[in-house]
């Protein structure tokens, strides 16, 4: 009797550690097979004329995505433009002015509710406020709503980081006569610099495949633009555009775009967990 | 040395105005540094709120014409003839991302417990670093390896679904179609690998900080690693870990990109998980730019107006349900 309770126990038990493997192993599987795709299929489209050529009209064999690639990178250097600064005061707002106060709590939770917002609601709102008084698609709004996406983010680490930073040193600042201003931006922010960097890392890391909120403020371009005030070409959307399309270049060109897209986020997600494995708790 | 040789101090009296143009500088920037920091929150809170504000002003015409349960349970959704109801994408929203929940809850589950309890320490990092690195994969690659990788693979197994599980009285239903590869069935497996590392980094965290004298009294009576998960580590964080659930829920019910790819984007509903079908996420994608009229366009933005009450509900829980853990380590400390 005894012993059929043990065998029991212990089938159940290891029944559930080689489940619990093989979901592992299911998740790990899946991670390679997509960066295997996208290596092999990106690979096999890649071609000079990408970086020094724009879009091809349909129906011809030419290769070209530099529009494309520097709308992306106007793209984003004016969602940081945007989203660093709001980003790190209303942090530092939380961290330093409301700590755990019940205004500061209520803010956080509308800040840890927006971290997971579906990214085409911001599109939609976006597009509510800024295409459609506008009139017409425009990059300063696809910007707009990238930074939406990204603030939540950086509020959040900076906050985080923030708390970290012990009193001892906030309070040896004011002794010396520093006013708050000088004390958050010269000692704690200083102290807390490589937690909150991680952050901004991590937020653009989100935002760089974003294709959703684009769709309803950026939309495309054929041509070279680099006016913030109407559509611009970018990566996101040429990759659902081409992937979409009939003409195997234009596939192609996808690939290589996701390819591409993938080396950067990746590259990004990891130096952003380096980072992360150096802060320190400052004292 | 006498008394009166002692330099006192000038204290200025806080009420006077300060004289020196040094401390006034900085008390004025001091002033709009808290300032710009206030302003800096309340945008950070305004935004939730201006987001459902803003979609909803912009979906008046389209609720004005069709109001709300007219919109809800019509099936009618042709631009040609401006008769514009939501039913058919309201469905394959929640099946898509049922489907999801079934098949990545356990997954997600058992990746946790494994990396939390399981994995010797070696393979604890770079398990966790790959897991985590699945979110790190932006939707669109998700959605062109599902329909270009994916979907041709799955569209082989399908015939064996439909031999096997379409045989089944009943539930047969669901699984009977034409082996195409896309449709509510992929799509929900896709959205089951997205939404794996949210929800299992989620609750590999909570699973870490139960008190590890609860989970060694345990082992200390003998109990194996699957009784300590199951009747420690689960009751102590059931809140963060549905919390967790919520999330990756939330997550599913609003992903766009890679359910636009595989779901086969077809507005007319249909019994079997084989069929293609169109949520309101991949309806929005694929219709917004073609949108030429007021009504077209205000009904899409009705569409999204009804995802996000939706994921707006299903997010206020999750962030209450994971904070609600927080505040019991707060109260045991």
């Amino acid at each position: 009797m005894m012993m059929s309770v043990y065998v029991r126990r212990r089938s159940v038990d290891v029944t559930s550690k080689i489940l619990m493997g093989a979901a592992t192993l299911v998740g790990v599987f899946f991670l390679f097979w997509i960066l295997w795709t996208t290596l092999r299929f990106g690979l096999a489209g890649m071609h000079w004329d990408l970086f020094i050529k724009d879009t091809p009209p349909p129906g011809t064999n030419a290769f070209g995505l530099r529009n494309a690639f520097v709308g992306s990178l106007i793209l984003l250097a004016v969602s940081l433009l945007i989203g660093i600064p709001v980003g790190l005061m209303g942090g530092t707002w939380l961290a330093e002015y409301g700590f755990r106060g019940p205004t500061a709590n209520a803010v956080r939770f509308i800040n840890d509710i927006m971290l997971s917002a579906p990214s085409i609601e911001i599109g939609l709102f976006v597009y509510a406020i800024m295409v459609a008084p506008m009139g017409h698609f425009s990059a300063l709004s696809g910007s707009v709503a990238l930074a939406i996406l990204m603030i939540p983010i950086i509020v959040r680490t900076t906050d985080e980081m923030l708390s970290l930073v012990g009193s001892d040193m906030r309070e040896a600042a004011i002794a010396l006569g520093a006013p708050a201003w000088v004390v958050i931006t010269k000692v704690t922010w200083k102290a807390a610099r490589a937690g909150i960097l991680t952050g901004i890392l991590i937020g653009l890391a989100r935002i760089t495949g974003e294709t959703a909120p684009l769709l309803f403020t950026v939309l495309n371009n054929q041509f070279f633009s680099g006016n913030l005030f109407h559509a611009m070409a970018n990566v996101p959307v040429v990759i659902f555009q081409f992937a979409l399309s009939p003409y195997a270049n234009w596939q192609q060109m996808a690939w290589a775009a996701a390819f591409i897209t993938i080396l950067f986020v990746l590259a990004l997600s990891l130096i952003a967990r380096w980072f992360l494995g150096k802060v320190q708790v400052p004292k | 040395m006498s008394g009166s040789d002692v330099v006192l101090p000038k204290i200025q009296p806080l009420s006077e105005k300060p004289k020196s143009a040094g401390i006034s500088w900085h008390l004025s920037a001091d002033f709009l540094f808290h300032k710009t920091a206030v302003f800096a929150a309340f945008l950070v809170a305004g935004a939730l709120f201006a987001t459902v504000i803003a979609i909803a002003y912009d979906s008046r015409t389209s609720i004005h014409v069709f109001g709300i349960w007219g919109f809800l349970k019509s099936s009618d959704w042709n631009p040609v003839t401006q008769t514009f109801g939501a039913f058919p994408f309201i469905i394959s929203t929640l099946i898509s991302s049922a489907i999801a929940m079934v098949l990545g809850v356990p997954v997600s589950f058992g990746v946790a417990v494994f990396i939390a309890e399981i994995a010797p320490a070696w393979i604890k990092k770079p398990v966790a670093t790959a897991i985590e690195l699945l979110a790190a994969i932006p939707s669109i690659v998700y959605g062109l390896w599902g329909l270009v990788v994916f979907a041709p693979v799955f569209a082989k197994i399908e015939p064996w679904i439909n031999d096997k599980l379409g045989a089944i009285p009943g539930i047969g239903l669901l699984f009977q179609g034409p082996p195409m590869g896309i449709g509510m069935l992929t799509a929900g497996i896709v959205l089951a690998i997205m939404i794996l590392p949210y929800m299992s980094s989620i609750m590999r965290d909570v699973f870490l900080i139960v008190p590890s004298s609860l989970r060694e009294s345990a082992y200390a009576m003998g109990a194996t690693t699957w009784e300590v998960a199951w009747n420690i580590i689960l009751p102590y964080t059931r809140s963060a870990v549905v919390g967790g659930i919520f999330l990756g829920l939330g997550r599913a019910l609003g992903e766009t990109m890679a359910v636009t790819f595989v779901i086969g984007n077809s507005n007319v509903l249909s019994a079997s998980l084989l069929m293609p079908g169109a949520t309101i996420p991949s309806v929005l994608a694929n219709e917004f730019a073609e949108a030429t009229t007021k009504l077209y366009v205000s009904s899409l933005i009705y569409l999204g107006l009804i995802l996000i009450a939706v994921t707006l509900a299903v997010r206020f829980c999750a962030v209450l349900l994971i904070r609600r853990l927080g505040r019991k380590e707060g109260a045991a400390a």
